[in-house]
């Protein structure tokens, strides 16, 4: 390859340059490019370690002492594995908080997601007024889930609440306390987080289904093939690409699952998250920053699993 | 306490003013949507403020026999973000620029929430010379931290204006002096005096005239108790009463300071006397948050509701001053315990407090006392009182001829009490207070009253032993 590079000139090392290597070789890039390489790639990754890896590393550290934020770590302050055997045996939310992720990952797996992808289907076949319930479905999206939470929690209310009170539940006085009680409060703020996830996953449905070949589908229907079996045999298979794009969506949703239950109610009282359990550990007065870093290390491994997953299907892609 | 009186908040303390609009409070949650590299981040830069400060210089020590200095320049932290006290606090200090020879003040108002919640950061950064605060433990742990100051020279001018109580609020655990009480509000049962005259509903003074009261109200379809926790923190104040008249104040301190259990059967009792209350509370309560509560008292849904003064926000706030009129409360009644002549109850004090790493403090140093000296005038107190009235202020020269007749009730009820407590998360460990602990804890009791609560009590016990040393 280095020899069907032309040598530049004498006069501009810099620019055109041919360097040899130390084997005897020569490098196909100059001088130049290697510097605006390394700059260029330095950046990100000095960003990247800085931001991203540091904090890591330094999370995974702090989980193994008792820091509480003030002061400097000493080597008093590290407790070997109590903070995880504490977390695994005697912290009573650390299940329930677990669990709760779960449940929100099969909540919008089996249900908010699919219903996305159903009304991106509908929606596809150029009804009239697509336009607007695209909007319709959509808009929800633009709020932050923090907002989101703000709205919901108006609708749940008790006594003051929409919901009870278009039911009548306020004036017969059979409340439902959809958002105190904690075995549906749950449930309750998944509704919630669904009103916008399913719009989300919608507009990304159907822009993906926008770009099938309609040759496709002609084929399948010339094929005596019904609009079931063409969704499901010919086009969910060729969407593969954005099938991969809105599972990780979906698991990334449930992993960092956190705005909504924090504005209800700081995440306790059946709405705790691993999320949230960082956080009212770690931040706030509380300061137990080891015991709050050793949740985040559990949430850590959990992501990298979809991360893997995620990362070498996009590889095998590439190549 | 009126602490965290917001649903978004995790401890919020209430200062004496205004309602807080539920929606008003929306920025901090959003500040809070963190990941472990913020924890880490704000974890860092603590640490990193802390050595920078370290390696700075000494303190300073007061070469001239008066300890406060006129002119110059101080600097106040203050978390009174909300309009109403902001500008008490605003008047307070021009008042103070005045009388000092023109010391100039630099005020610097942190959201509420957010100055507690990165107090640990703050105060290891680079925070003013004089901060705000609150006595109990949340202070005590600051000073033992190293991070406060002591003012036992201020208190000496200062302390022939204040009751023992006072001066046993704002002492640390090495017993100096950290702080200067300003204002403080006492938790009781709340009721409207009009509602009491329909129903011919008589003042409650023991357990049983208590629940009967309850019954009778049930009967007349009001709500006889009005509950709300989805905030967390409120159900705490009914547990601090119960357990201070059924096992008194020094089991009580001794279960917030870690020296009694939690799983002793006193605190079983405890459980068992609060669920004979709890079938009389606002339904749904666990999805209400204190102000809703706060509501079915005021629209004579409800006919009682403990809390702390601060209700009377809610019925300042509804435009029509007979509402206010008409609010009254009465002490929480006698138990038949031998404590109940305690008469103790919870009534949070606020504090100003001086910052140890103040990068100014050294220079300050005069003017910044001369501040909390201000501060314990009753004068001083007035003119914030004035203008922020939801506690009452603290000094013995404080003239109580202005009070209307419920803040003359409330600081009476709090100076006949023989033991006063400032509130479970002031007085108790914030790690242990917070959400997924204690406020936790006490939801999950009311999510089923009648349960047997050994299973509960030990995990709580075994939260407790889980913690680091303090």
């Amino acid at each position: 390859m280095a020899t069907s590079i032309t040598p530049a000139r004498e006069d501009s090392p810099e620019a055109g340059e041919l360097v040899p290597t130390r084997r005897g070789g020569y490098h196909v890039l100059t001088r130049y490019d290697r510097r605006v390489l390394m700059v260029m790639v330095g950046i990100p990754l000095l960003l990247d370690v800085l931001l991203i890896w540091w904090p890591t590393v330094s999370s995974i550290l702090l989980s193994f002492t008792n820091w509480d934020g003030v002061g400097s770590v000493t080597a008093q302050n590290f407790i070997g594995l109590k903070n995880y055997q504490f977390m695994f045996s005697g912290y009573t939310l650390f299940w329930p908080a677990f669990l709760h992720n779960i449940i929100w990952l099969a909540w919008l797996a089996l249900i908010a997601t699919p219903v996305g992808i159903f009304f991106a289907v509908l929606l596809d076949r150029d009804i009239r007024g697509t336009g607007f319930y695209q909007s319709v479905f959509f808009l929800p999206v633009v709020l932050s889930l923090v907002v989101v939470g703000f709205i919901w929690e108006l609708q749940f209310s008790p006594t003051e609440g929409f919901i009870n009170n278009a039911f009548g539940l306020v004036k017969s006085g059979k409340l439902i306390d959809w958002l105190g009680n904690p075995r549906i409060n749950l449930y309750s703020i998944l509704i919630a987080a669904s009103w916008r996830h399913v719009g989300y996953v919608m507009v990304i449905y159907l822009a993906g289904l926008k770009s099938v070949d309609p040759m496709l589908r002609e084929a399948a229907k010339v094929d005596g093939a019904n609009e079931i079996q063409t969704f499901f045999r010919v086009v969910f298979p060729v969407m593969a690409p954005i099938n991969v794009v809105i599972a990780v969506i979906t698991t990334i949703e449930a992993l960092r699952a956190f705005d909504i239950a924090f504005i209800v109610n700081q995440g306790k009282n059946g709405l705790e998250l691993l999320s949230i359990l960082i956080t009212n550990n770690s931040i706030s007065e509380a300061s137990l920053v080891g015991f709050g870093s050793a949740i985040a290390v559990i949430l850590l491994v959990i992501s990298l699993g979809p991360i893997i997953v995620f990362l070498s299907r996009v590889m095998r892609t590439a190549s | 306490m009126g602490d965290s009186r917001d649903p978004s908040r995790i401890r919020v303390p209430f200062s004496g003013q205004k309602i807080q609009i539920p929606g008003t409070d929306i920025e901090l949650p959003m500040g809070l949507d963190l990941s472990r590299r913020d924890v880490l981040k704000i974890a860092g830069y603590g640490s990193l403020a802390a050595f920078i400060a370290a390696c700075g210089g000494t303190g300073t020590t007061t070469t001239t026999t008066s300890v406060t200095a006129k002119g110059g320049s101080m600097s106040l932290g203050s978390y009174l973000s909300d309009a109403v006290p902001k500008k008490g606090l605003q008047d307070v200090v021009d008042a103070f620029t005045s009388a000092n020879g023109g010391t100039k003040v630099k005020v610097n108002t942190v959201d509420h929430g957010t100055f507690q919640n990165q107090i640990n950061s703050y105060l290891q950064g680079t925070p003013e010379d004089v901060f705000t605060w609150f006595s109990g433990h949340r202070m005590r742990f600051f000073a033992k931290k190293g991070l406060a100051q002591p003012i036992d020279d201020v208190w000496n001018d200062v302390k022939s204006n204040f009751t023992e109580g006072f001066a046993a609020s704002v002492k640390g655990d090495d017993s100096h002096v950290y702080a200067v009480p300003t204002s403080y509000y006492p938790w009781a049962i709340f009721y409207r005096k009009d509602v009491f005259a329909a129903g011919n509903y008589k003042v409650p003074t023991n357990w049983d005239d208590f629940k009967a009261l309850c019954e009778q109200m049930k009967k007349d379809n009001l709500t006889p108790i009005a509950f709300a926790d989805k905030d967390g923190w409120p159900a705490m104040g009914t547990f601090d009463i119960l357990n201070l008249r059924l096992n008194g104040y020094d089991f009580h301190v001794g279960l917030c300071g870690g020296q009694q259990k939690w799983t002793d059967p006193k605190v079983a009792n405890v459980f068992k006397k609060w669920a004979e209350i709890t079938p009389y509370y606002s339904p749904a309560f666990a999805g209400l948050t204190w102000q809703e509560a706060a509501q079915q008292l005021l629209h004579k849904k409800a006919g009682m509701y403990l809390l702390g003064l601060f209700v009377s926000e809610q019925f300042v706030a509804s435009g029509n001053p007979d509402d206010l009129a008409q609010l009254d409360f009465f002490p929480f009644p006698d138990v038949g315990s031998q404590y109940d002549a305690e008469k103790a109850l919870d009534a949070p004090i606020d504090v100003y407090m001086l910052a140890k790493k103040s990068p100014t403090l050294g220079s300050d140093s005069g003017q910044a006392k001369a501040f909390l000296e201000y501060m314990s005038k009753g004068s001083s107190q007035i003119t914030y009182w004035k203008a922020s009235p939801g506690a009452i202020p603290t000094a013995n020269d404080a003239d109580p001829s202005q009070y209307p007749a419920l803040t003359k009730k409330a600081a009476q009820i709090v100076s006949s009490a023989k033991r006063i407590t400032q509130f479970f998360d002031r007085d108790s460990r914030p790690d242990f207070s917070g959400p997924n602990s204690m406020q936790g804890f006490l939801l999950k009791y009311l999510s089923n009253p009648k349960q047997d609560t050994g299973t509960l009590q030990g995990q709580m016990q075994s939260f407790w032993d889980a913690l680091p040393p303090e």
